[in-house]
């Protein structure tokens, strides 16, 4: 087909794409949709996640919100969709991984309110109202999370593939502390694989960082 | 994945009227196995009716119990101070499930509710009754290592099943004699542990005693007399992030090397939690020591059956009892 064009960065013009964050354009939206349905303020609702609010819709479109990497977005998709296929295919954020798709791997592992998840197993209108950080969400700016520095330093990697789910994963191993010795690593990691086998610097790098001191 | 309607009511009464009234819907939590289960449309609900807003996330210390609400994730209770002093057991068999991620998702209501993971009830090309009643059952002629030795019949019956239950909490909570409260359209009523899950008989499809609409609203554990003699022992295919082959959940109360009280339950060996009710009964009153423990084990192996690649379940199984005796007693 002439007309495909799977590289045009350009979102999909049927409202649901915020990723871009440009307010306007978001207010100009919302007020679009306020006006349609005639609620009174819809849009001041709207630009504040409320996990009170529940989300409504259909079996073909419910409307949401959520926050990614700070980010507060109004969504909406269908209820089948995964958290992992609105991060990757909705919002472009491709740094979450599709690695088995039924929660045996760890390479889809992000954030939810700071705890670590499978965003393959969990429906995105699920997480209504929650804080999702991505592997886009950690580092700083230019500033690598010490996590990221750790495993560059370590080689913690050699495809890179499942990366993105051992360092969101190894940050929450070590905020729930559970990074105290090798052993306690090799347990609470044991959620995400790896196929080339870098375990023993992955391993490495995260007791760098505990034993660093460094914020995780 | 089939199309669904996705609602979250406010009320559980609300909730459980939704999933009453309408045989297509279906209750989800963390979502955890029944997303897993409609992405291979094993599982195909026209509505899901999210609960995960209802106010059953507390642990609470009640005259005698301890009660923990069935939306409390797995982690949650695992690091819960109260439950890491009081029941470490419980503890112990969370943290031997799955993976960090998983049990920051899963529920304890949903815990209890998983399916089995026996690969014929996956796998939609071959037949299983507990997928399609009276359709047959794969794993009695196919690959059946991971399969059961209790509580399956004498000769084969083509309209049961053999598979496990694959959860690790259940049996600790087995082991602990929890009482599970459910409600349902009809009001609220408990039922023992031990009478939550079933046998498959002739009716494989249905995993527990739950009745249509009835929703876990919480799980009551007696206040412990196991707070330091306990292990969870589990023997699987690799070191972590596995399911059980076997697994045993033994608690002791030992009185200057005189067991008092002891509980034995097993993982990976039927359809349901099997509690060693022979063995502890053997056990009561005796004398702490690795021979005592052996005859547990052998008592507690009387009925046992293997198919055809799970035969090595009969010397796994009385020497993981012994091990996990011997651990529960500090004995070395």
């Amino acid at each position: 087909m002439t007309d495909d064009k799977p590289d045009d960065p350009t979102p999909p013009d049927d409202g649901t794409f915020f990723e871009q964050s440009d307010r306007r354009l978001f207010l100009k939206q919302s007020l679009a949709v306020a006006s349609l349905t005639l609620s009174p303020f819809p849009f001041l609702k709207t630009a504040e996640p409320d996990s009170d609010e529940a989300p409504v819709g259909n079996a073909e479109k419910v409307s949401f919100t959520l926050s990614v990497n700070g980010k507060k977005l109004r969504l909406s998709t269908d209820p089948r969709t995964t958290l992992l296929d609105l991060l990757r295919e909705q919002l472009g954020l491709t740094g979450t991984k599709k690695g088995c798709d039924f929660g045996q791997c760890g390479a889809c592992t992000v954030h939810v309110d700071g705890q670590r998840v499978l965003a393959c197993l969990s429906f995105a209108v699920m997480q209504n109202g929650r804080k999702i950080t991505t592997i886009e969400g950690l580092a700083k700016g230019d500033r690598l999370h010490p996590m990221q520095e750790a495993f560059i330093k370590h080689d913690g990697f050699q495809c890179g593939y499942c990366t993105p789910g051992q360092l969101m994963s190894a940050v929450s191993c070590l905020r729930e502390g559970r990074a105290n010795s090798e052993a306690d690593i090799q347990e609470y990691m044991s959620g995400n694989l790896c196929r080339c086998g870098a375990y023993p610097n992955i391993v490495k790098a995260i007791l760098d960082v505990k034993t660093g001191g460094q914020n995780a | 994945m089939k199309p669904f309607e996705y609602v979250r009511p406010s009320t559980l009464q609300e909730a459980i009227e939704l999933v009453a009234t309408n045989p297509k819907a279906q209750f989800i939590a963390g979502g955890t196995n029944l997303i897993d289960l409609m992405k291979h449309n094993i599982a195909a609900p026209g509505k899901l009716v999210d609960i995960n807003h209802l106010p059953l996330k507390k642990i609470e210390k009640r005259d005698g119990f301890l009660r923990i609400g069935a939306l409390v994730l797995n982690s949650e209770v695992a690091s819960h101070k109260r439950v890491l002093a009081s029941h470490p057991l419980l503890v112990q068999a969370l943290n031997a499930g799955a993976s960090g991620q998983l049990r920051n998702m899963a529920t304890v209501g949903g815990n209890l509710l998983q399916r089995t993971r026996c690969p014929y009830f996956y796998d939609r090309a071959f037949p299983c009754n507990k997928r399609i009643p009276g359709s047959g059952c794969g794993a009695l002629g196919g690959i059946n290592r991971m399969h059961a030795i209790f509580g399956v019949p004498e000769k084969p019956d083509p309209r049961s099943c053999i598979a496990v239950h694959p959860s690790d909490l259940s049996v600790a909570l087995s082991a602990l004699e929890a009482t599970v409260w459910v409600q349902g359209p009809h009001g609220e009523r408990q039922i023992p542990m031990n009478d939550f899950h079933r046998l498959p008989n002739n009716r494989p499809e249905q995993d527990t005693t739950l009745a249509n609409g009835e929703l876990i609203t919480a799980v009551e554990i007696p206040d412990a007399v196991f707070p330091k003699h306990v292990h969870y022992l589990k023997v699987r295919d690799r070191a972590s992030y596995a399911f059980a082959l076997v697994s045993v959940a033994a608690a002791l109360d030992i009185d200057q090397n005189r067991i008092k009280t002891v509980r034995l339950a097993m993982g990976g060996v039927a359809h349901k939690p099997w509690r060693l009710f022979e063995a502890e009964k053997l056990l009561t009153g005796q004398t702490v020591s690795e021979t005592i423990f052996r005859q547990a084990a052998e008592v507690a192996m009387q009925g046992a059956r293997a198919f055809e690649h799970n035969a090595y379940k009969l010397k796994v199984a009385p020497n993981a009892i012994v091990q996990a005796l011997k651990l529960a007693a500090s004995l070395s």
